[in-house]
């Protein structure tokens, strides 16, 4: 690996897990680590493997060789609960959130507190309420109301509750597939800020995104996966667009191009 | 709290030195907002209803009449928040009426079997339950479409209802049937009081569990609630069962009102039931619901029909009220949000 760890213990650790589904293998002999405090980013070309990886990671695959370490302990999770259970959450791209409900319900949806006595148990909804607004407000989230239904909110409110959703149980590591992809510019910068805060407070962020100039921006630490192996891995600060573009397309010289449409004047 | 919850527009929420004129902006706003009307458009147009009748009959606000349409509707009432639970989950149930016929001759098989009533209602409930039940196992285990395997139901149901009774009604002479038909709790009748009821359980559980929340989200997004955590098939099962365990106390009521168990198909109690959930304004499309609506929508179609019938309109224009009175708050309901 080309990047030295400099924190003592990496939240995640990776090592040379495989995925293959049928005769197609989606991730070979993959290694990465995030560590707490930091932005770790996963870029790639479509199929090169991240989304598998990461669900490998969240408990929604289970791979087929390799070790997944959370804090040192080696886990293997069978469902996306267990993971849960221990600490991982994920940010869906667009199934995260109930669009009818609340963004109170949303943010406890299947975490509902209760009050009563035995088998029978109501909600606290009053409860839920005065806590949905303390962990948006601990965030600085911006939303109308805890009580609007989360359909009339705009898309960058809904990623914000749905990683508030994802940072407000106590989690080790946050994982986010693409989470500004839907967003316009203000509102990426929005989310993106929110991401930060995450990592200031000390969680482990790791996010897959498609945009070098919000890797560069946001992450501390990049891994570049080709072909479903992890190929190379940099220090953010001590990386260029250029690197990155050729990493990913696996160009043996840095590209002159930065990546994206060149349009004619 | 800060501003008001649906308040759009910080200015009204500053400058409100005075409680009366920012209440009373904000009633005006919000009786010209076209969201207004769909999310209470069952209640106003039973207000609407009401008034109208009320100002054709000297008849259909007397205290009587009044009752007698709460006594019609109230099985319309049951059936109708067990359809809710299916309707708000994204499903539909179309056994429900042959449930409730099913139910109802197994209690009088049982009573003419000489088994005490108590005995015969719990076999009655038993057996709307199993028929849920197995409805929900079909549609969630099996991943069948909801309208095949209930459409299914209503044909095996109402089959055995034929067979256990030899297709001839059976009279059922019991006191404590005739008590819940004819005896009162204070004001309301008893079978009025066991539907209010029923509706006040059905709004306590849909809001005010974490059963409800779950039913509310597998409807409106079940791969997200299924990301959660929450089990979508077993909220599945038991919205069918809970649908079935409503045909069967249907059931009940009808055997205690007519005094005897028909193996009659109650095909306009499960087409009734459909449109009071849509008159209610719970999606058909799932996640969205309330128990007030559909129980609005059921006395709304029995005042609808109770009307037309003291104004001496024939019989036969009643189902073309009712189609058009569905149809019609369908279209109002296009402006929620």
């Amino acid at each position: 690996m080309s990047v030295a760890d400099t924190t003592p213990e990496p939240t995640l650790v990776v090592q040379h897990v495989s995925k293959s589904f049928g005769s197609v293998t989606a991730v070979q002999d993959a290694s990465l680590s995030a560590g707490a405090g930091e932005v770790t980013a996963i870029i790639g070309d479509n199929g090169a493997g991240k989304s598998t990886l990461i669900k490998c990671v969240s408990g929604v695959h289970r791979s087929d060789a390799g070790e997944v370490c959370l804090d040192g302990h080696p886990v293997g999770f069978a469902s996306p609960e267990e993971g849960r259970a221990r600490g991982i959450e994920t940010v869906y791209q667009d199934l995260a959130l109930v669009d009818d409900l609340a963004v109170w319900q949303n943010l406890f949806l299947n975490r509902e507190r209760t009050r009563g006595a035995g088998p029978i148990r109501f909600l606290d909804r009053q409860g839920m309420q005065r806590e949905a607004e303390s962990m948006l407000q601990r965030l600085d989230v911006d939303v109308p109301s805890v009580r609007e239904r989360v359909r009339r909110l705009s898309g960058g409110q809904r990623q914000a509750v749905a990683i508030c959703r994802a940072a407000g149980w106590g989690s080790r590591l946050v994982i986010m597939d693409e989470p500004t992809a839907a967003l316009g510019v203000r509102e990426t910068a929005r989310v993106e800020e929110l991401i930060r805060r995450l990592r200031d407070d000390g969680l482990a962020v790791l996010v897959i995104s498609h945009n070098f100039d919000q890797v560069l921006r946001l992450s501390d630490r990049v891994w570049i996966m080709r072909q479903g192996r992890v190929v190379d891995g940099f220090r953010t600060a001590e990386t260029s667009a250029e690197e990155l573009v050729a990493a990913v397309t696996g160009a043996q010289r840095a590209a002159n191009q930065p990546r994206g449409r060149s349009q004619q004047p | 709290m800060a501003a008001p919850t649906r308040d759009r527009e910080p200015r009204q929420a500053d400058a409100a030195p005075s409680r009366a004129p920012a209440w009373t902006a904000r009633a005006r706003r919000t009786v010209r907002d076209p969201a207004f009307w769909a999310d209470w458009t069952v209640v106003v147009a039973l207000i609407v209803l009401v008034v109208v009748f009320a100002s054709l009959s000297d008849v259909f606000l007397t205290a009587g009449n009044v009752e007698s349409i709460l006594v019609a509707s109230s099985i319309l009432v049951v059936l109708a928040i067990g359809q809710t639970a299916v309707v708000a989950t994204a499903g539909i149930d179309l056994s429900l009426g042959s449930i409730l016929t099913v139910s109802s001759v197994v209690l009088g098989w049982a009573h003419a079997g000489g088994m005490g009533i108590a005995v015969a209602c719990l076999l009655c409930v038993a057996t709307g339950l199993l028929a849920g039940t197995i409805n929900g196992l079909v549609v969630a285990r099996g991943k069948i479409t909801d309208f095949i395997v209930t459409l299914g139901m209503l044909s095996v149901a109402y089959g055995a209802a034929l067979v256990i009774s030899d297709g001839r009604p059976v009279r059922v002479q019991d006191q404590f049937l005739l008590t819940l038909t004819t005896g009162s709790l204070g004001p309301l009748r008893y079978n009025v009081a066991l539907a209010a009821l029923v509706a006040v359980l059905g709004h306590v559980v849909l809001f005010h569990t974490r059963f409800g929340t779950h039913l509310l989200a597998t409807g409106g997004a079940p791969e997200a609630a299924r990301a959660a955590g929450v089990d979508v098939a077993r909220v599945k099962i038991a919205v069918y069962a809970i649908s079935g365990l409503m045909g069967a106390i249907g059931g009940i009521l009808l055997t205690a009102r007519v005094g005897a168990a028909e193996p009659t198909t109650a095909t306009t109690l499960l087409l009734n039931s459909v449109a009071a959930v849509v008159l209610g304004g719970v999606s058909l499309f799932g996640g969205r619901g309330s128990i007030l609506g559909p129980v609005a929508g059921a006395l709304l179609l029995t005042a609808l029909i109770n009307g037309l019938t003291l104004l001496a309109v024939s019989q036969f224009w009643q189902p073309i009220a009712v189609g058009l009175v569905v149809i019609v708050s369908a279209l109002m309901m296009r402006f929620r949000r």
